[in-house]
């Protein structure tokens, strides 16, 4: 093994665990919010990528254009999710709950398979292709830009909840609801902007992933278990612990399907998962 | 309690007899897999309702049960009962295992480490040439007849999946009434109370695991009998694992037929919807599957069973109130 594959792979690894950060960031922030796992978290990412199809089949319009677009339709979907289904949850046990969310994702499952067919569908020519060399390593350019992308809107997230008014007011409700809603903060409106955000980081790396990565119903499976993973070891309700959790988990997936072969990737990963929630229960950097 | 066992004897005798009355293979079909996915539930539900721990990686379990009785048979000649025995008796003793790396997780972490369990399982046999990797295994048709499990028409299948399902349903109910079944409840419920009173927490759960992942097995097993076909994409899924735990919350966890309430319910309704718009391949059948299985987990947290004590409860109450509302005025 050449140094250079080593840093060629280290990269591809950063990359893609930066999509696997942003898609997990809005797992984590519902979860530090309102206590609900979505098991649906990955259709929010199929959404986004089938918005970006579409405009881009239909109207020829480049997904990086349509990415403000894309993401507003996302955070709106959200919202509506949470004021007619989730609502109703809130106080329910947790295992309707989780039935309700995986609920949710067969639906929305089943719905693409509906209106767009199962086929396997990509978007080819985009402003975004080809690749670059950087310091003697080839990079694909829809790659580079999504993880720049992820980076871009994680880094909008964050400023958004620690520069904000309105994301001190998230943040002091994930804290505790009790003593916020005392303070004077709608907790009900708090969860709905939870949803709203959380749904348009997913659809946000739909867009980012749909110039490189296969389009169809199913697409959301991939990116959900890693994004579990990944709430787990930053921590449920961490935004910075999900962001470098999700980097080394990029990172640990390439590296295990370099040593032992890609079909092994994710299983590496899931060991590593297993073995750090034996000792550190509460996730990697979560509080203890 | 007369009458109770009475009814319960009739229910029995209906329930035996039932391939005799209705001849029709969709029928006896759509039973048999009723009554399997009771059987799977009612097995959950020892761990998942009594002690409360959701388990979302039974899947696993049900996997190492169906290649293990497959694996002896192939490759030893050992004869399916035997077999599923031995698949019984390896997923209680991995169950051990399973126990030791997840319980000491509380909530969602414990509910996620198991589906990583699971995917970890199926990765694991999907690239396992020995267990013949993603292509699976095929029991051979060469022997019939009840020795070797194996039959040509539904009828034994389905006298073979009561049959099972009533010995979980056994087991269950003799769990519920013994100290183990106080045990685990209280640990549900109280589970500070209990471990001060000194019930040693961890290992009333790990006997509710193993006990739940034996019966788990019986029913991989059985599906390889059933099917003779296995690979890691039918019986090593999160989907399955999850389906095993839904008919449970469908019917009622922690209840002795909530799970088979909950199976007749949503295994009728998915073969149904399947049949009618599962041909189409637009995912028609899955969508009114999945809208099912929301407005069931909003509207009735407490599953169908608990939803109807509930309703019991209240008229009584109401009349109760009637009642004395009737001797004040008087």
């Amino acid at each position: 093994m050449t140094a250079e594959i080593l840093l060629q792979t280290l990269a591809s690894g950063v990359l893609i665990g930066l999509i696997y950060a942003l898609v997990a960031i809005g797992l984590t922030m519902i979860f530090g919010v309102m206590d609900i796992v979505n098991f649906a978290h990955g259709e929010f990412l199929m959404l986004g990528m089938y918005a970006s199809f579409w405009l881009f089949a239909l109207f020829a319009l480049d997904p990086m254009l349509t990415l403000p677009l894309t993401v507003l339709m996302l955070f709106a979907f959200g919202v509506l999710l949470y004021k007619f289904v989730i609502r109703r949850i809130i106080d329910a046990p947790m295992l309707s709950q989780i039935f309700t969310t995986f609920g949710l994702m067969i639906l929305l499952r089943g719905a693409a398979q509906f209106f767009w067919k199962p086929d396997f569908r990509s978007i080819e020519n985009s402003w975004v292709s080809g690749s670059v060399k950087l310091a003697g390593i080839q990079l694909g350019k829809p790659q580079l830009v999504a993880g720049l992308g992820a980076i871009a809107v994680t880094w909008l997230v964050h400023a958004f909840l620690t520069r904000t008014k309105l994301g001190a007011a998230l943040e002091a409700t994930a804290a505790d609801k009790e003593a916020a809603q005392l303070m004077g903060i709608d907790s009900n409106r708090m969860f709905s902007l939870a949803w709203g955000i959380g749904a348009a980081c997913a659809g946000a790396a739909g867009v980012l992933l749909a110039t490189f990565f296969p389009i169809f119903p199913e697409v959301g499976a991939n990116f959900i278990l890693l994004a579990f993973v990944v709430v787990n070891l930053g921590g449920f309700g961490s935004v910075t612990g999900a962001f470098w959790a999700g980097i080394l988990v990029g990172v640990i997936e390439v590296m295990g399907g370099l040593l032992l072969g890609p079909q092994y990737k994710l299983a590496v990963v899931l060991v590593l998962f297993l073995g750090v929630l034996m000792f550190r229960p509460q996730g990697l950097m979560g509080k203890a | 309690m007369m009458k109770r066992t009475i009814l319960f004897a009739a229910l029995l005798a209906l329930l035996v007899a039932l391939p005799l009355v209705s001849s029709n293979p969709a029928h006896l079909n759509l039973a048999i897999l009723v009554l399997m996915a009771a059987q799977l539930g009612v097995a959950w539900n020892l761990l998942g309702g009594y002690a409360g721990q959701v388990s979302l990686g039974h899947a696993a379990f049900y996997g190492v049960g169906a290649y293990t009785s497959t694996l002896l048979l192939l490759n030893f000649g050992v004869n399916p009962w035997l077999g599923m025995l031995a698949g019984g008796v390896v997923a209680a003793g991995l169950s051990f295992g399973f126990g030791w790396s997840c319980f000491r997780l509380k909530g969602h972490y414990f509910a996620m480490a198991t589906i990583a369990v699971v995917e970890i399982v199926q990765i694991v046999f999907t690239n396992w040439e020995y267990a013949g990797a993603a292509v699976g295994l095929t029991i051979p048709m060469a022997q019939r007849g009840w020795g070797a499990m194996v039959f040509a028409d539904k009828q034994p299948y389905y006298l073979l999946a009561l049959g099972l399902l009533l010995l979980t349903l056994a087991a269950t109910w003799a769990v519920e009434r013994s100290h183990l079944g106080y045990y685990l409840r209280a640990i549900k419920d109280e589970p500070d109370a209990a471990r001060s009173i000194g019930i040693p927490i961890a290992r009333y759960k790990q006997i509710a695991l193993a006990l739940s992942a034996f019966f788990t097995a019986l029913g991989g097993s059985l599906y390889a009998q059933k099917e003779l076909y296995i690979d890691p994409g039918s019986v090593l899924t999160t989907a399955l694992s999850i389906k095993m735990a839904l008919v449970s919350i469908l019917g009622g966890v922690g209840t002795l037929f909530g799970p088979v309430v909950g199976a007749v319910v949503l295994t009728t309704i998915e073969e149904l919807t399947r049949a009618a718009f599962g041909g189409s391949g637009r995912g028609t059948d899955t969508m009114i599957y999945a809208g099912l299985i929301v407005v069931i987990a909003v509207y009735y947290p407490s599953g169908l069973v608990g939803w109807w004590h509930e309703r019991v409860r209240r008229s009584k109450n109401k009349r109760a109130a009637l009642a004395t509302d009737a001797e004040a005025a008087a």
